[in-house]
Formats: C-alpha cells, structure tokens, sequence
C-alpha cells in the first residue's frame, strides 16, 4: 500500500438513494424503481466512471416503514441479471438472503448472473434476521443471529464447493467415445452442515470467474472467509479481516460548493435523518476526491462503497467530478484493465478445491 | 378467421434431442446461445422462449450419464437476462413446486414480469422424484400423491401474493410523501402452507403472469383444467393430440372456463428439406445421432431395471424380462411408463414386428411428434394439426443449439403467415396480449 494506492469503488443502487426521501427529491419518476431501465441508467453512469461493481440491497421482505418511505423491489439478482448482457465493464453484486433460499438455487443463480455478464457477478450474502421472512414461509422459527450468521457462512461454502463442482474443461464433447462430459471432472460435494445437506454437483457448470466475488458485511462474526468485505465500523478493520479487500460504506451528499452540499444535507433532514452508520461526507466533489485515498491509507482501507444520497444527482457528480480527480492523482484506473470483476478487484484466480494439484 | 397457431422455441438443452457431435453445435451454457435462440424467436413472432428444469444431474446405473448434453444455467436468471435483449417474445420458465416455496416464486416470475415489461409465464412442475431432494434443505421430500397437492395450493398461493398489491398502490406522490398505499397483508392457511405477511413486488403489468403446466396424469391434467393458461404435452401426434386436446377441453366447464381459456402446446421436432426424401434422409440421420448405441442401452436398461451392458445395441432385444421390484437405474429423466412389464412385452411385439434392433426399435419408441419435409409441407402440418384440433400451437425443440430454430423462422413461418394463420408482427405488448388477443 504505497502512496498511489489503487483504490476499490463500488456503489449502492438502492431505492432513489440512500436517504429515506430520496425519492422525493430526485428526478426519479417512482414507478421506475420497478423497472430495468432505471437500474441500467445508473450502472452504465458507474460503468462510464470505470468503477469496480454496483449493488442493489434485498430482503425476502417488506422495507419498514410507512407510506413515506419507497417499499417494494423486485428482486436483485434478476434486476442485475437482466443489466448483465447490456453492460460490459461493471461488476455486478446483488444482495442474495442466506436464511431462507436454498443454497443449491443460490449458486446456480449467481453463477448463471456470471454467464450471461461474462464474468461480472458478485454477490453480497446476507441472513435474515426479521419475524416477517419467517413468516413469509412459514417453515422454520427465527434462528437466533449467531445460528444466522455461522449458516451464512455455511451457506457461502457450499455454494463454492457447488461453483468448483465441476472442474474446468469437463464439457469434452468426445466424439470418439461418444462422452459430452468427462465425469472424472464432475465432484460430489456430499456437504454436511449444522443447517442443512446437499449432494451436488451442481446442475451448472463451473463459472468464468471460477467464483463470482462474495461479498458479506463486516458486522458478522463469520466474515472472515470473504473476499470482500464491506464495513460500516472502520476502527481496527484491518485487523479485524487481514486478508479481505476491505470497503467502507460512506454516504455522499455532493454539490459544487461546501455550502450547497450543507444545504442539500438539511434539506433532506427535514424529511427525515440519514440514517446511521458508516461514514458520511457532504461537500464538493474535489473536496471527496481530496478525502478518499488519505482515508484509506490511515485506515487500512481497499476502497469505498459509496452510497449516493439521491439518485442520479451524487452518482452524477461522483463520476462526472469525484472520480477524474481520483484518476488525476493516480489513484484510480483510467479504464478498466481487465474484464471480470475479480480483475477488477485484483483477486487473482479462483483455486478449485477438487482439482487435483 | 383460421384458428392462429402459436408458437413457442424450446431451448434444447439438457436431454439426447441435442445432437451436440454436430459441428453447428454450440455451448447450452454461454449466454450467447440463449440470446441467439431468443433472438431468432422474436424474430420469428414466436409466442415465447420455453425452459426446462432439472435440479440434480441425471444419473444411470450409479454413474453420472456422460453420453447426453449435461448442465445448464439457472432458469429465471436466464430469463430475467433475456428480458434486456428482447422486447416482445414472452419468457418462460419451469419451477418446481416442490423444491421451491410459494413467497421466492412469487416474487420471481413477478419480477421477471416487471423487468421484461409483462412477458413472463411459469411452467410449474412437480418434479418427478424424490432423489433431487438431496440437493435441498428438506432432503427427499413428498411422495408422489402429494406433489399436486402441494402444487395446487402453491400455485394458488403465488397468485395470492401476486393479488395482494392494488393496481395503482404505487402512487409516488412526491408533495404529500405518498409512495405507496394499499398493500394488502396476505394470510394464506392450508394443508401445505401457512403463511402471512406482504408482498414486496408491486402488481405485474400482466396482473397475473402466464401460468403453465406440463403433467400428465389425471391430477396433472385436473390441475391443469382448473387453473392453468397453457399446457405443455407430449401428445404431439394427430391421433393423440386429438384425444388429449378434446379431454382436456372437456375438463373445462367443470371449472368454469371456456375451451379457449387454455391452450395446449405439445412439444414437437421438426426436419426440413430442400426435398421431401432429403429431409427424411436427414431426420434419419439425426435420429441415429441422438440414440447412440449406449442411449439405446440405456433407455431400454430404464425400463428393464437391469445392467444391460452386455448386449449388442444392434442386436436384438434380451430374452430376459425387467425386473419391477428393482430399484431404478436411471433417476432424473422423467419416467412416463408405469408397467414396466408391459412396457416390455410392447416393445418385443414391436421389435418382433418390425424386425428392429435395441438400437432401432429406441429410436421408433423415443420418437416425438416431428415435423419432416418442405418448408411448405412442415408449415401444411402444422396448420393441419390446428386446425383439427391437435393442439393450438407447438413448442418447438430443435435439434441444434442455438442456431436449430432459424430455419424454422426463415422458411416455414413466412408460410404460415401467408395462410394467414400466425402473426406477421405482434399486436400486443404483453405474452398474455399474444397467447389471448384475437
Ligand atoms: C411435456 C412435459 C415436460 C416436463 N418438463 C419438466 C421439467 O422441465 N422439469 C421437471 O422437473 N419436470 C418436468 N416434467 C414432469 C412433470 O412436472 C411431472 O413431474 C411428471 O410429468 C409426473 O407427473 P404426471 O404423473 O402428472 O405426468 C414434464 C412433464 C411433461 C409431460
């Protein structure tokens, strides 16, 4: 981590923006948040912007709150299933619920979101926490938040083993023996948990990134097999997680002078507070660009997860203004200098655990 | 007016339909091949894009088969991925009831909807067996009994769910604060399910999404006959077709429906040819591709329930009968044959008959409706089929992937638009706008 270090940006697609009136204030017609559209408006602003991924926050429930507030969304990984064959450079990283899907669709999904976008996908693995999803199925009581978290973590091994359960190269379409696939480089993963089992393979092959980036919040107990992680408590992050890339949450109000952004700010309060946690900046793009690397450096920081306070208005000026200056001061790519999201991330290539050494 | 065919393109996948030796062939996985087929579809006016689902990879004789096309894509993330690369061909997709529940569904297909702008259907299917249950949580799960129950009261959950948002609950009104009103909580108590709550997603621009069904039993068809749009069968002959479109039909009224409430789409191939005994000579050919020597072995080792390895593909047929008590050899193909004793002594009159080999007498057993000649001819049967009440339309399976079904759009449909009996551009926005409409 020298003094240009690369920085990690992802941003957040949720609602109208990350502030509960969002939707009140922006350009937005609301019907559009039920449409792709809408999402593939701001993924290519991210895409143009050459940043590294996209996410779009899910639950198998009902937002809280009352009328004021946007409630209902479609689900997020087939929003971002249907921008993957329409953009070309952005990562793609849905929120996925570990609690209640079975993992085996899990997997399947997530790697098929990596077929069709070439390499792309990613995915933010979440448990359930609320009455109302166990509610919505009626199978199961709600598990405390310790056995929610330790089944996420099952959750997101298995659905690796499933990605690795086909080797690479086993489609040999030998027309001599008249074999489609070489079953030597097909594995069971006969996975036995506390949760739950699952034989495998997976009915889909292996995917191109081998494994589609996971991503899980920093607040869990069982974050540390991540690749990444995204944290809202920043303090001793990186010794928390040594190995993972680590981005901050930060929500940004943004205007062309420190005042208007303070203006923005209040105008929003009267509506309602932002909501806590992570960090929060308000003021000039510049002035964020100025903030970004000296952040990451004193905190052992691989990026941000920027989490514009209305769409498009801070996703705008965080690509039109914020990010030049990053790339001014060589900070952040020009472009994209690979093709998939974990060239993005500079992950490396994905081990397969079954294939022989 | 004629009767208007509809049309539908089956991705060939996972089965011995795709003749995967063909150097034509492509992956069944990339994404490119789904864009082609859907692509080639839309262009054709298809009706929709058709796929099929199997939760476990097949097996044979305690081996993974390695003979057929193996794997395949997530169903609705493929559909939700097409939904950017097409505007008008309807999407759809099978879901298990038994491996899925009522809420995830829901808010699957109606998001699909959302995203492809009201062209989404669900083709629900109770999966034949309890072996793919090892992939899911609940393990084996349901007998063969309840599977439609289930089915039944899931289905008529997801439409619960997708009821539960008025129409015009998002309201957006930016100066009062009003974004939505008028979500209804759901509370659904029943033998299968008891559940409560609200629904995330608004209602669908169709309201309710296309529902189809592909089962055959007498409960498939009472299930069908009850509630679904369309079925997808496999009586895609004239005799059959007739018998099973006339059954179906009469089903109807008993449930408060007119016959043109549900359409039966059977699946069919189809072979075309400069000539009439080019294309026959290449149906051939094509068939002899999909039923190599140990798919033949194999089909027969199905019913018999024995290691049949030893035998000669293209030799007669074993002296030996099946053994019924045996466990199955083959799990994960869907098993239409009850009897297998039966089923046997059928096969041996056949083969007797026709003097065929195991080889032949597979091919002539597996063979499904199939379309074979001129563009002209081709086009001439289906319409027939049509219009004596065979069926209201086919999905098509090629035999290529992806690029099987542009012949069919280039050179038959151009003919049957001619008749006037298929659409020369769409008239509506919505799969329920193209099944429906006059
Ligand atoms: C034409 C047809 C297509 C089917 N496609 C599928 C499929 O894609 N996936 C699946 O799990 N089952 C499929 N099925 C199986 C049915 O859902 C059902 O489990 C099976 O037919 C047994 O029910 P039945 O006794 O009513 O026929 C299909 C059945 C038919 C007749």
């Amino acid at each position: 981590m020298g003094s240009a270090q690369q920085l990690h940006l992802g941003v957040a697609l949720d609602g109208a923006g990350q502030h509960p009136a969002a939707w009140r204030v922006s350009g937005i017609r609301p019907a559009a948040l039920f449409t792709a559209a809408h999402y593939l408006a701001h993924a290519r602003l991210a895409e143009a912007a050459s940043l590294d991924f996209v996410t779009l926050d899910d639950t198998l429930a009902l937002q809280p709150g009352g009328e004021e507030v946007v409630r209902g969304r479609l689900d997020a990984l087939l929003t971002f299933a249907a921008l993957a064959p329409v953009t070309s450079g952005i990562g793609l990283v849905p929120t996925v619920t570990t609690t209640h899907t079975e993992p085996f669709h899990l997997s399947t999904a997530v790697a098929s979101l990596d077929f069709a976008s070439r390499g792309r996908a990613g995915v933010l693995a979440v448990p359930s926490r609320t009455e109302a999803e166990v509610a919505h199925f009626g199978r199961r009581t709600l598990p405390s938040e310790v056995d929610a978290e330790a089944e996420n973590a099952e959750v997101v091994d298995v659905i690796a083993r499933l990605w690795d359960s086909w080797e690479d190269g086993a489609i040999i379409r030998d027309e001599p023996t008249g074999r489609f696939i070489d079953r030597e480089k097909l594995h069971y993963v006969d996975f036995e948990g506390r949760f739950f089992s699952v034989k495998g393979p997976s009915i889909t092959p292996r995917p191109p990134q081998g494994h589609p980036v996971v991503a899980v919040y920093g607040d869990s107990p069982y974050a540390q097999g991540a690749e990444v992680v995204l944290i809202d408590e920043i303090r001793d992050a990186r010794v928390r997680f040594p190995g993972a890339k680590l981005l901050a949450g930060l929500s940004v109000v943004l205007a062309e002078t420190e005042q208007a952004a303070i203006d923005r700010r209040h105008a929003l309060e009267a509506y309602a507070p932002f909501p806590t946690g992570g960090l929060s900046f308000t003021g000039t793009p510049a002035d964020l660009a100025a903030e970004l690397p000296r952040l990451a450096a004193a905190s052992g920081l691989d990026g941000f997860h920027i989490r514009p306070a209305v769409l498009p208005d801070d996703l705008e000026l965080f690509t039109a203004e914020t990010v030049p200056a990053l790339q001014a001061a060589g900070v952040f790519r020009q472009a994209y200098t690979g093709t998939t999201l974990r060239d993005h991330l500079g992950l490396g290539v994905a081990a397969n655990q079954y294939a022989e050494a | 007016m004629p009767k208007q065919v509809k049309l539908a393109a089956h991705f060939p996948g996972v089965n011995n339909t795709t003749v995967w030796s063909d150097p034509r062939s492509g992956s069944q996985i990339d994404f490119s091949s789904f864009e082609h087929l859907a692509r080639t579809a839309e262009r054709g006016k298809f009706d929709f894009l058709f796929l099929a689902e199997g939760l476990r990879l097949r097996e044979h004789a305690g081996e993974i088969l390695d003979s057929d096309v193996v794997g395949r894509p997530n169903t609705t993330t493929v559909l939700a991925a097409l939904s950017a690369v097409t505007t008008r061909l309807g999407l759809a997709g099978t879901l298990s009831s038994t491996f899925n529940e009522p809420y995830e569904v829901a808010r699957q297909v109606a998001s699909i909807d959302h995203l492809s702008g009201g062209r989404a259907a669900w083709n629900v299917v109770t999966s034949p067996d309890a072996w793919t249950g090892q992939n899911f949580r609940r393990g084996g799960f349901l007998k063969r009994e309840d599977r439609y129950q289930r089915a039944e009261e899931f289905l008529a959950t997801v439409r619960e769910l997708w009821d539960s948002w008025a129409p015009d609950a998002v309201v957006g009104d930016k100066e009062n604060g009003v974004f939505a009103r008028g979500i209804d909580r759901f509370v659904h108590k029943g033998q299968q399910f008891d559940i409560r709550g609200e629904f995330t997603v608004p209602r669908t621009p169709q309201g309710q999404p296309i529902v189809i069904q592909a089962g055959d039993s007498d409960e498939g068809r009472e299930f069908a006959a009850k509630t679904a749009d369309v079925i997808f069968s496999r009586h895609g002959s004239l005799e059959s077709g007739k018998e099973f479109f006339a059954d179906i039909k009469r089903r109807l009224p008993v449930h408060g429906r007119e016959p043109g409430e549900l359409l039966i789409m059977p699946a069919a191939t189809f072979v075309l040819g400069d000539t009439e005994e080019e294309a026959h000579e290449y149906a051939r050919e094509i068939r002899y591709q999909q039923v190599r020597p140990a798919t033949a072995i194999q089909f027969l080792e199905q019913v018999w329930s024995r290691d049949l390895s030893a035998y000669d593909a293209d030799g007669p047929l074993p002296e030996i009968d099946p053994d019924p008590d045996a466990e199955p050899l083959t799990w994960g193909r869907v098993r239409h044959e009850k009897d297998q004793l039966a089923v046997a002594a059928k096969w041996r009159a056949i083969a007797e008959e026709k003097k065929l080999s195991i080889r032949e007498l597979v091919i002539e057993v597996t063979a499904r409706q199939q379309f074979v000649g001129t563009a002209r001819q081709v086009a001439d049967s289906v319409d027939e089929y049509v219009q004596s009440d065979a069926a209201d339309g086919f999905v098509l399976v090629p035999h290529l992937t992806p690029g099987g079904l542009d012949v069919f759009v280039d050179e038959v449909v151009p003919h049957l638009q001619e008749r006037g009996v298929f659409r020369t551009d769409y008239t509506g926005d919505t799969l329920r706008e193209h099944l429906f409409s006059r």
